[in-house]
């Protein structure tokens, strides 16, 4: 022991760091923060240091080259003792840091932690999610398998948009005229050099300003932030009800980060790496490209936005939103801090949750997306041809054929781009079926010139049979009036 | 102790002691070297853009003989882009749609959605081009039907030669650029 004390102080005695971390391990911090609420920074430190670990093991194996990184995944998976191990934590750890990055923000918002004097935090903060959010979107390129070249061709797409210099923003980004060699090799800079640089960097800020300005108290309501006087407050309070950070506080912290990291590698080992889907061979366009999870709210933005409204939201969307967050400490960096007296704070949060939460749901099923092999694979349900003429089964071929059930289910199958046609008779008459199917609308394109008009008769007799059974076809009433005008006896002069 | 009274300062009066005309002649000159050391470093970051100037990137490349492409029908090709590297592997292949309308007249579409860039598949029994992602959707001609795009798919420009169906390509096409790649200069220059 004593020998251990002696090479400690020899160490100390040179590096002189031994007093000023004791003292800031041991710095007074206000006893209720000692609470299970404050645990998600902590935790997504630790869960960033696994990702530099894990990343910096795949390294050891992984080809930076459009040639070779496919195949270096395919042997990290499958022929390197443990890769795919490696792999799993690596891309559960990416999704574990982006939410727990995601609940420690909203906590911070919910607990006014951002107000003065804790603006400048709030605002590092800001960046470290955005750089939390890149190394997510550049990690999903390393996977350079098919969702990486097309979801990079759709990055290229949206960056294109931008006025005047969009084209030469996309070459900059590809690293050239198209997705290849070049365009992988910078983003695999990216993701290992310079944003995970700039995050060491930016967290090292956070944490000192976290040891300096001191943890943020339990918000009490009516305990009111005023510029100028909190500082006295809270070293009042410290001082009064405070209690060392060490051991008092952090071990909550220390339990905490190995929950996360037990619960990150429980996923790895049950669910295993993510892919790599099918190779980044853009002549293979038998593919279906979806981004990662925590992309896929913009995948339903982007398909539920009126198209005239995308550009303007693609562009001003994400300034405004990033605008908002690092302007949030001055609009309000004084005031109340507890959640119970700050309505509007509670119902933002809840309302970006839902949103966000509704669209990540429903890109799940893409409802938008037409289903690109039911027209061959999907049969029609029996009770649709049941006792149907010729002409009516032929129409039910031609609904096949020409790929309507892409678009549209039948029975529980199909499409949902466009709406189900299980009682379309009851909803469309037969003049207004002819219409629809010949000039399209809504949504939907026009096929007179791609249907022969028997085929169009078959189709449409077909779509007058899909009706339940104790509910008649719709019908126009002027029509049969004109018919029986036409019945009387003179009415052709 | 007299060794006290000599150690330099940081004056507070304008006047400029030798060695404060020297830190800021150091300044200086680290400055000018910085400014020569940026421009290759510039150039080097942009090069990918100035490269492209003037079509620098397209060029004609054949995609198989005539007879490989029956009337009226519409056909996926393969091609290889001009511009390869030894690291690209098999992202330099592109697939692209060619119609040929008749005769000696093609249309050959991108593969890229005109709405994000995903591949469009055709499919002749209804003479559409549908998009897998959100659902964009053109007629044979490569026109808009339906869906998020707000326009019809990039056409490559061709020409038939030798008996080959060559285009011009050499960018992937997105939205932005299509004007511009099209040899058409957009309405906004």
């Amino acid at each position: 022991m004593r020998m251990i004390a002696k090479i400690g102080g020899w160490f100390d005695r040179r590096l002189q760091l031994g007093a000023p971390i004791r003292e800031a391990a041991e710095h007074p911090v206000p006893r209720d923060t000692a609470s299970w609420f404050y645990v998600f920074g902590s935790a997504a430190l630790v869960v960033f240091m696994l990702q530099l670990v894990t990343g910096i093991l795949l390294s050891f194996i992984y080809v930076p080259s459009a040639a070779e990184a496919w195949s270096s995944l395919q042997a990290l998976n499958h022929d390197v003792t443990l890769g795919w191990f490696i792999r799993a934590l690596h891309g559960w750890g990416s999704n574990f840091m982006v939410a727990i990055v995601l609940i420690h923000m909203v906590q911070v918002f919910l607990f006014g932690a951002y107000k003065y004097p804790r603006e400048l935090t709030w605002i590092v903060g800001v960046f470290l999610l955005l750089m939390t959010l890149g190394m997510a979107f550049t990690g999903q390129i390393m996977r350079f398998d098919q969702d990486a070249y097309w979801g990079l061709g759709i990055g290229a797409s949206i960056a294109s948009r931008v006025p005047i210099v969009g084209p030469a923003l996309v070459k900059l980004m590809l690293g050239g005229p198209i997705i290849a060699g070049a365009t992988l090799s910078r983003f695999f800079a990216l993701h290992v050099f310079l944003i995970p640089g700039l995050l060491i960097a930016f967290v090292g800020l956070h944490l000192l300003m976290v040891l300096k300005l001191g943890i943020n108290e339990w918000p009490m309501p009516g305990r009111i932030v005023k510029r100028g006087i909190y500082e006295r407050e809270y070293h009042e309070l410290t001082k009064k009800d405070g209690a060392p950070f060490v051991p008092y506080a952090i071990w909550k912290d220390i339990f905490f980060a190995a929950f996360i990291l037990l619960a990150v590698a429980a996923c790895a080992l049950y669910f295993g790496p993510f892919g790599p889907t099918g190779q980044p061979d853009p002549t293979i366009i038998q593919t279906v490209p979806k981004p990662d999870y925590f992309f896929l709210w913009m995948y339903a933005l982007l398909s539920l936005l009126p198209p005239s409204m995308e550009t303007p939201a693609l562009l001003i969307g994400p300034v405004i939103a990033i605008a908002g967050l690092l302007l949030l400490p001055f609009i309000s960096g004084e005031g109340e801090k507890s959640w119970r007296r700050r309505p509007i704070a509670v119902l933002t949060v809840l309302l970006l949750a839902i949103t966000f939460g509704t669209f990540t749901r429903m890109a799940q099923f893409a409802p938008w997306s037409p289903h690109m092999n039911a027209w061959s694979g999907n049969p029609v349900p029996e009770r649709f041809v049941h006792g149907t003429t010729a002409l009516e089964r032929q129409g039910a071929l031609v609904f096949e054929a020409k790929q309507c059930r892409n678009c549209h289910s039948l029975g529980e199958l199909g499409g949902q781009r466009g709406p189900n046609l299980d009682k379309v008779a009851v909803r469309l008459t037969h003049d207004q079926l002819i219409r629809q199917v010949i000039q399209g609308g809504g949504n939907m394109p026009a096929y007179g010139k791609n249907l022969s008009p028997a085929e169009t008769t078959a189709l449409v007799a077909f779509l007058q049979t899909l009706h339940p059974a104790g509910q008649a076809p719709a019908r126009d009433a002027s029509r049969e009036l004109v018919v029986e005008h036409d019945k009387r006896p003179g009415a052709h002069r | 102790m007299s060794t006290e009274t000599t150690t330099p300062t940081i004056s507070n009066d304008n006047t400029l002691s030798r060695r404060g005309f020297l830190m800021k002649l150091g300044i200086l000159f680290n400055g000018l070297v910085a400014t020569a050391l940026a421009v290759p470093i510039v150039g080097f970051l942009l090069s990918s853009i100035t490269r492209g100037r003037a079509n620098g990137y397209l060029s004609w490349v054949p995609l198989g003989p005539i007879t490989k492409f029956p009337e009226g029908e519409t056909r996926l090709a393969t091609f290889r882009n001009p511009n390869v590297m030894p690291t690209d592997g098999k992202t330099v292949d592109t697939a692209c749609w060619v119609r040929r309308v008749a005769g000696d007249q093609f249309q050959v579409f991108a593969v890229n959605c005109m709405h994000l860039g995903c591949p469009v598949r055709w499919f002749p029994q209804s003479g559409l081009f549908m998009c897998p992602c959100h659902g964009g959707v053109y007629y044979r001609d490569g026109s808009r039907a339906s869906g998020p795009p707000e326009r019809g798919l990039f056409e490559y420009p061709n020409k038939v030669q030798d008996g080959l169906v060559t285009i011009q390509t050499g960018e992937l096409p997105t939205p932005g650029q299509t004007a511009a790649l099209a040899g058409r200069k957009s309405p906004c220059a």
